[in-house]
């Protein structure tokens, strides 16, 4: 009401002042009075500071987006590798633990094809005690290996058979002589595999699983290298290593190449992460305790506003009071 | 209402030493029984999946 009211007394002076000349006219507003000036007031020249700034702005904005917004990827799709196909891997569910009958499955695969060349430094035998085999099982594995004992009176070090306790053999001495033995290619560890890859399980399996027989048409393959489109740069220095049939399970399970990927995969998430169950119990115990404190606080909320939310403030006038109020 | 609230008042708030020893004790059973009943839920949910459910393959044929 206010601006309006402004409004008005503003066109009143313009059309007093319209009479005076031509260039007074343009700037009056309309008015019923003056028909002319209506055609003089176009809407652009008052907003034409406004449009200009907006435009300015809206360039400026649109100008710096082009410059600097767009991401930028120092690779090529090539080398970033394919995407893996996202697998309902059972034990990602958030209350499944793993079915360790795959684990011991998957133990086997690593011990008989993936440990010529990949280490697994961070298990020990006595990881594996409780969780796939039985004591005296990897009693008996550790025994097949040798370890060096400590300094004896002479300072000479000898070999003794493997305890629970010594950490699963490397199949190299170090990373030198595991890349002299590969063509310069460094096999990585694989304790910590399935977090240290973008897309874990999904990742690991694709790359085991997804060798094409041949190269695709017009792709050059670097000598010493195998063509595999889930590696970043499509250049891989392991060759297939899964056939079906490769290892023979001893709960008879059909060894197809899939199924030991998912096997061999599903141990090596064990390995990265042998606390999975209890990250996932204490997680559950978080939700159900917070869940029962939420509902609690939201009650005691409740009960303590409601006198404060149902209340009535009555105004009661005084009886005979002021006469003004009473003129109407 | 009044008889519960008023037994309750007596026999545990009333004296700090006896409600002290109320919340210590009721988190310590709380405890159990919620983590006893989380663990059954555990192992229903993942039958035939943990190592006790496989063990019995393995450890019968190494004792006979």
């Amino acid at each position: 009401m206010l601006a309006r009211s402004a409004l008005r007394s503003a066109r009143t002076t313009c059309n007093a002042r319209s009479s005076l000349g031509r260039a007074a006219k343009r700037f009056a507003t309309s008015s019923s009075s003056n028909a002319t000036s209506e055609e003089a007031s176009s809407p652009f020249r008052l907003t034409a500071a406004g449009s200009v700034a907006t435009a300015l702005a809206v360039g400026s904005m649109a100008w710096y987006y082009h410059l600097y917004g767009s991401s930028l990827y120092a690779m090529t799709p090539q080398e970033e590798g394919l995407h893996a196909t996202k697998y309902p891997w059972e034990h990602e569910k958030f209350t499944k633990t793993f079915d360790h009958q795959a684990l011991r499955r998957g133990f086997q695969v690593y011990r008989e094809v993936c440990s010529s060349c990949h280490s697994l430094n961070r298990i020990p035998w006595r990881a594996l005690v409780g969780s796939t085999h039985t004591v005296d099982e990897v009693k008996a594995m550790a025994e097949e290996n040798e370890y060096d004992t400590e300094p004896n009176d002479e300072g000479e070090i000898e070999k003794r058979p493997g305890k629970l306790s010594d950490y699963i053999p490397a199949p190299y001495k170090n990373d030198e002589a595991a890349k002299a033995a590969n063509n310069g290619a460094l096999p990585p560890d694989l304790s910590l595999m399935v977090k240290a890859r973008h897309g874990g399980c999904n990742y690991i399996f694709s790359l085991i699983t997804g060798y094409p027989e041949e190269p695709p048409p017009g792709v050059e393959v670097a000598p010493g290298l195998n063509f595999n489109p889930y590696f970043p740069g499509t250049g891989i220095a392991m060759a297939r290593v899964l056939y079906d049939g490769l290892v023979e399970y001893e709960d008879k399970t059909p060894a197809t190449t899939s199924q030991m990927a998912k096997d061999v995969v599903e141990f090596l998430n064990w390995s990265a992460e042998p606390e999975m169950d209890q990250r996932k119990k204490m997680g559950v115990a978080t939700i159900v305790v917070s869940t029962a404190l939420l509902a609690l606080s939201i009650w005691v909320k409740r009960y303590k506003w409601s006198p404060i939310k149902t209340r009535k403030i009555v105004y009661n006038p005084p009886v005979g009071g002021d006469p003004r109020s009473r003129s109407h | 209402m009044p008889g519960i609230a008023s037994g309750l008042y007596n026999s545990i708030f009333r004296r700090n030493v006896v409600f002290l020893s109320a919340v210590f004790a009721g988190a310590f059973t709380f405890e159990i029984g919620f983590d006893q009943t989380l663990n059954r839920f555990w192992d229903w949910n993942n039958q035939g999946r943990q190592w006790k459910d496989i063990r019995h393959k393995y450890v019968e044929s190494d004792e006979e």
